[in-house]
């Protein structure tokens, strides 16, 4: 599932978040974004999502326009995402924050739900793969924010999402739970599914990502794979700072 | 290596007083049960002590605790020799102990400057205050650069950088950071590690608590592995870093293909059930 990012333009009062952004992003493998804190890079996750409107161009998944759809119809188009800060449900239980990821309705859902197993058991299979399935029963609110982090992911890849989209999903988690969150996502790819990570650990982007796009100042900088990009001149200048 | 660690911070702490001692800390939230089981540490002057360990396993609860958010249920804290447990976080404040939350609590709907000013509210000189703007801003240009925005429009990493340069305006003796890099960008995250340097020259001393720990005890003096609620293991930072059992357990980094780990599959997971 390929998303495009045509034109795309955000300011927030003075400033310029997004100024006349275009992207292609490759279907089916994992892509990494990178670039300084404050390049545009969270903006687009928040117009691809449809959490906020842009102030010109659009977005497309799959040949279709997903700008000014709202964030419910797009996740059912098959975006999931995380958050930078992290967002739980703290009066639910850490297996209910997962469960409510995916809310079925229909017979269709029904249909599905009887050949994949049931909803606690997927859960509880999410759970166990970020590593929180001991802590199934606790509140929400008890758990750590790294652990918090695990849940999302969790809560988002039971959704089953074509296209995975993930804001620093090492941000505050321990680096040995970053290689398990790295084995999650290579098994993504590998299911078929289109992966699209903001990143600052470079270790794992660069270990990671097929292709990378690195923004600067609003918009798209270079392209191509990890090695191209790290011997990069602008790259190197704008954003590695060495 | 524990052993020669543990002379290492005996002796460091039997000269010169620590700025800091944490002994035997009890801790935890409402009815669940307990995150620290009776955990120590010290911290002594100028120095740079780095919390690391799993998620969960207390390290963000231990600056709580420190910094008077949450009464421990048993154990002291000693700030430059006095008792300091159960205080208030503005009384702690006042004598010289600052604290850098995790994830974000700028003001949202406030002015840079307004923010940078919040961190001197106390201060009555305004002297003191202008010369401690200039500083934080020959620090942080960016902060000058963006000085009249709202720091609610500012990106994630750009507010992690007020909220560092707003700790610093009371001129603390230490510095709690809890995770200052999480969400900078290599550049700004390379900018906070030389702060959290200039600070340790300058005779403060910083307890930080870092996910990114290879690089966080690159420059730290000492290291505490906390697991379970406890120190599982402390000692020089540089002795850490190069620990097999350590490096193994919790900094991560083997190669990736001698990972002896069940692949990752949706077979599995379709047949996955609780345990």
């Amino acid at each position: 599932m390929s998303l495009s990012v045509h034109g795309l333009t955000k300011r927030f009062g003075g400033v310029v978040a997004l100024d006349d952004a275009t992207v292609e992003f490759v279907p089916g493998v994992i892509n990494g974004l990178i670039g300084p804190n404050g390049s545009g890079k969270t903006t687009l996750f928040n117009i691809a999502t449809g959490l906020i409107a842009a102030d010109a161009g659009g977005v497309t998944f799959d040949g279709r326009r997903i700008t000014g759809m709202p964030p419910y119809r797009i996740a059912r188009a098959g975006i999931g995402r995380t958050f930078q800060v992290v967002r739980a449900f703290d009066r639910m239980t850490v297996l209910e924050n997962v469960l409510v990821a995916e809310r079925r309705t229909g017979l269709r859902e029904l249909v599905r739900s009887a050949i994949r197993g049931s909803e606690v058991d997927r859960a509880m299979g999410w759970l166990h793969r970020v590593g929180l399935d001991h802590l199934a029963d606790a509140d929400a609110a008890d758990i750590s924010y790294g652990q918090k982090k695990l849940l999302e992911l969790a809560a988002i890849l039971m959704t089953d999402p074509a296209l995975v989209m993930l804001d620093e999903p090492a941000g505050g988690v321990n680096p040995v739970m970053i290689e398990r969150i790295g084995d999650l996502v290579v098994a993504a790819k590998r299911n078929g599914r289109t992966v699209l990570i903001v990143e600052h650990n470079m270790e794992m982007v660069m270990s990671l990502c097929d292709h990378v796009v690195v923004f600067d100042r609003g918009r798209a900088i270079a392209s191509g794979t990890p090695d191209a990009i790290q011997s990069d001149e602008r790259v190197l200048q704008a954003y590695l700072g060495v | 290596m524990v052993e020669r660690a543990h002379d290492a911070l005996v002796a460091s702490s039997a000269s010169p007083p620590p700025i800091l001692e944490v002994c035997d800390i009890r801790a935890g939230y409402g009815r669940a049960a307990p995150v620290l089981r009776g955990l120590s540490v010290v911290v002594p002057p100028s120095s740079v002590v780095c919390l690391v360990g799993p998620n969960g396993a207390g390290k963000s609860t231990v600056l709580r605790v420190v910094s008077g958010m949450l009464q421990p249920r048993a154990g002291s804290v000693m700030l430059k020799g006095e008792d300091i447990t159960g205080l208030a976080p503005q009384r702690l404040l006042a004598r010289g102990l600052a604290y850098v939350l995790q994830g974000h609590s700028v003001f949202r709907e406030m002015t840079v400057a307004d923010n940078i000013r919040m961190g001197a509210f106390t201060l009555r000189d305004k002297a003191v205050v202008a010369e401690r703007i200039t500083m934080v801003r020959d620090l942080f240009p960016l902060i000058g650069e963006r000085w009249h925005a709202l720091a609610g429009g500012l990106s994630g990493g750009q507010q992690k950088m007020v909220e560092v340069g707003r700790s610093l305006m009371l001129d603390p003796d230490i510095v709690l950071m809890d995770e200052p890099t999480m969400g900078l960008d290599p550049k700004s995250a390379a900018v906070v590690f030389a702060q959290i340097d200039v600070l340790r020259q300058h005779g403060r001393a910083v307890l930080l608590v870092e996910q990114n720990a290879r690089r966080a005890l690159e420059m730290a003096d000492l290291g505490c592995v906390l697991d379970l609620g406890r120190i599982a293991i402390e000692g020089p930072a540089n002795e850490l870093l190069t620990s097999p059992e350590l490096g193994q357990l919790y900094l991560g980094g083997r190669p990736r293909a001698a990972r002896p780990r069940p692949p990752v599959s949706e077979q599995e997971e379709r047949h996955a059930s609780h345990h």
